[in-house]
């Protein structure tokens, strides 16, 4: 496919060279497709998500006739692996040979940062909707990357835990997977808590892929905490949710969680067990919202699935950055302007169906909703909203440049205010 | 004329398919070095992908981290993993079979498993980011280039090492390890050198990964990186030092090529390797060895008899 591309592609140029030499470059670039890069793991461990970013995004060009700007748009999907040295490697072959306009996805951090790096050095524009590593578009800022439809991994967690200051909680204690990610929605949490007055009684951090929970879950019982914040993400998330309920802490302390442990892809196979945990993100799959409930529908009724924050956060990035380049005519060769566009584009219409904007660091500011695990209709769980906070930035209440004067949130370092 | 070839190769290429050969010369170079002990002293290594991170990691460490001169933090880098090829080597020399290759896995599993946990030093999963490579090996012509001429005289340094008396020695080691005891060889220090020797070269190649990838993370130094290397060592034929390049060349090649056109590209290259073991178990190189080998006596046969 690649070889019969190249040849139309020289053929084509070979012949507007010969015949129309005076033909302008830029007439002719506007007539090639825009060429997007997705980098998406189909294999390793977090193949699934993988398989709904590239549903998520595909939905949205399809729904867009492949077309944007006045421009065809091609995409090339690369399979990342799950593993930073190969989606540097395919990063590379998409920008060098495939030459693309643009990269988009990937979802493991480690991949996200590999990837980041690169496109550093030559300019590429990388869209990042799952990649949530804070220093991304904080203290190692680039350009270049932007987090269209993505949020900063302690953005969300600074209003959950203002939400269980006001129902009274005091005590927290957090378990998590133990790796940046992890760190920094505990380290979001644990500060906002403890300068509003709670204390975190515990923190246990465990290894990826844990499968018993229990010397974890015994400890979270005796510190005496009146609620547990958890952050895992995928299997981990599932067993510890139903560890949680079999070991009977279902009923005596509430489980507040992260946006990524009641995710769809987490919860879709799970029963009653995963009831009643509330949670805080920039979407909620059951808000009572038309554009979020067509978008539900749509996905849902091609995929058999409700769909989760990976399909979900590709197709409001690429709708969002598809907004930007009608924008500007499908001039994306200037990046320069096209990236200048991408953050001053505001979306009102998206599936999220509250409108939202970028901050001065490429990261959205959003309406957080604090959602809680239902029934729907059909009797499966989902997230429904139980009450919000409208715009929050990566930066919750403090100034953006005394906040980054604090070290980056890491197991050592988790912000609690000291009384 | 290889060399000659290799040379004219980024005037011929588009840059893209320049920095998959560099790659492939990086790789060479550790699978070469895993070469030395595999095919010359018979002793299967599966630790070598963490002495080739932790030369990576020490390098992008010192560099990037604590700011200092990339050049340095590459020496630093090979010394670290020269010394850690010590470690192991005081470990496993005693060893050999599945045994050494058990214990070169664990050793290699206990540095994968602190490059994984110690976060304030290693980034933990997220990896350590480079400050990317000085400005005059910025493009990767003249980055390939700097590399080829790492490269070429790295190889012929470990050429002339298996065959010279010590490389024999290794040999008479791998072929029968109690003869060359009772002919008064002391194995166990020869063994120990091959290993730290080899660790040396494995370091190089993780310094030059260093200035390729400008990255390194917990997935460098994991057991796969020490599969992958060896896979490339018996693919282009245990024992042929050489056999090395073409070993990395065609997985990393192919690596490429099937990925662009299938998300199960790894099932394509395992059903490759099942295939090379079926019908080529001595390797491309080995084989091709010996089939040059059998049309020889062939054709020299009639001439014997004539005569």
């Amino acid at each position: 496919m690649d070889r019969r591309r190249f040849l139309k592609t020289t053929g084509l140029t070979l012949a507007a060279g010969t015949g129309v030499l005076s033909a302008p470059f830029v007439a002719r670039a506007q007539a090639a497709p825009i060429r997007i890069g997705l980098m998406a793991p189909q294999t390793g461990v977090v193949a699934a998500g993988g398989r709904e970013i590239i549903d998520g995004f595909s939905l949205f060009w399809e729904s867009a006739g492949n077309q944007v700007g006045g421009r065809k748009v091609e995409i090339i999907v690369e399979d990342d692996a799950s593993n930073p040295d190969t989606a540097l490697q395919k990063a590379r072959r998409l920008v060098e040979q495939a030459k693309v306009d643009m990269l988009f996805g990937n979802l493991l951090a480690n991949t996200g940062l590999a990837v980041a790096n690169y496109v550093k050095g030559n300019g590429t524009p990388y869209f990042i909707p799952v990649i949530a590593a804070d220093d991304l578009t904080q203290r190692a800022r680039i350009k270049n990357v932007i987090r269209a439809g993505g949020y900063s991994a302690s953005q969300f967690s600074r209003p959950l835990a203002d939400w269980a200051l006001k129902q009274g909680y005091r005590k927290v204690a957090m378990i998590s997977q133990d790796y940046t990610f992890g760190h920094e929605q505990c380290g979001g949490f644990a500060q906002a808590f403890t300068e509003g007055g709670g204390t975190v009684v515990g923190q246990f951090w465990h290894p990826l892929n844990t499968s018993d929970f229990s010397p974890y879950l015994g400890q979270v019982a005796g510190v005496k905490a009146d609620v547990v914040f958890a952050m895992q993400t995928g299997a981990d998330a599932t067993r510890l949710i139903q560890q949680y309920a079999s070991f009977g802490l279902k009923d005596q302390i509430p489980l507040l969680g992260s946006q990524n442990a009641t995710d769809q892809s987490v919860i879709r196979t799970m029963g009653a067990e995963c009831e009643g945990i509330v949670t805080s993100a920039h979407f909620a799959e059951g808000a009572d919202l038309p554009a979020t409930q067509t978008f539900v529908k749509t996905y849902s009724d091609k995929f058999s699935k409700i769909p989760s924050l990976y399909a979900f956060s590709h197709y409001v990035g690429a709708m969002w950055v598809a907004k930007a380049i009608n924008a500007i005519n499908g001039k994306v060769e200037d990046r320069d302007v096209f990236l200048d566009t991408v953050l001053k584009t505001d979306l009102p219409d998206s599936p999220l169906g509250k409108p939202v904007r970028f901050d001065d660091y490429g990261n959205p500011v959003y309406d957080v909703v604090i959602r809680k695990t239902m029934k729907n209709k059909d009797g499966k769980f989902w997230n429904v909203p139980i009450g919000g906070y409208p715009q929050v930035s990566q930066f919750w209440k403090y100034d953006p440049a005394t906040y980054m004067k604090q070290p980056p949130y890491s197991r050592d370092f988790q912000g609690i205010k000291k009384t | 004329m290889v060399l000659l070839a290799l040379a004219v190769l980024p005037a011929v290429l588009p840059s893209y398919q320049v920095s998959v050969v560099t790659q492939v010369l990086i790789f060479s170079v550790l699978a070469m070095s895993i070469d030395i002990l595999a095919g010359f002293a018979g002793r299967t290594s599966l630790g070598h992908g963490a002495i080739f991170g932790v030369s990576s990691y020490v390098a992008i460490y010192w560099s990037s981290t604590l700011g200092g001169d990339i050049w340095i933090g590459i020496a630093l880098g090979i010394l670290a993993a020269t010394a850690l090829a010590g470690v192991f080597a005081a470990l496993a020399i005693r060893t050999s079979g599945v045994y050494f290759l058990l214990l070169t896995l664990a050793l290699g599993m206990i540095v994968w498993g602190v490059c994984l946990r110690w976060t304030a030093v290693t980034g933990g999963e997220n990896g350590l980011r480079g400050v990317g490579r000085p400005a005059f090996i910025a493009d990767h012509a003249s980055f390939y280039y700097a590399v080829l001429i790492i490269v070429a005289p790295l190889t012929w340094l470990m050429w002339r090492l298996v065959h010279s008396p010590f490389g024999l020695t290794l040999r008479g080691i791998r072929d029968s390890e109690s003869r060359m005891r009772s002919l008064g060889y002391n194995v166990p220090l020869h063994l120990f050198v091959a290993f730290v020797l080899s660790g040396f070269f494995a370091g190089v190649a993780g310094g030059l990964y260093v200035l390729f990838n400008n990255f390194v993370s917990p997935s460098t130094v994991q057991l796969s990186q020490s599969v992958s290397a060896l896979l490339m060592a018996i693919t282009g034929g245990v024992g042929t030092l050489l056999g090395s390049f073409v070993g990395a060349a065609a997985i990393i090649v192919l690596e490429n090529a099937v990925s662009a056109y299938t998300a199960r590209w790894p099932s394509v290259l395992g059903i490759a390797f099942v295939l090379i073991m079926i019908f080529a178990p001595e390797g491309v190189v080995g084989r091709a060895r010996l089939l040059l080998a059998r049309r020889r006596s062939r054709s020299s046969k009639p001439d014997h008899s004539g005569g």
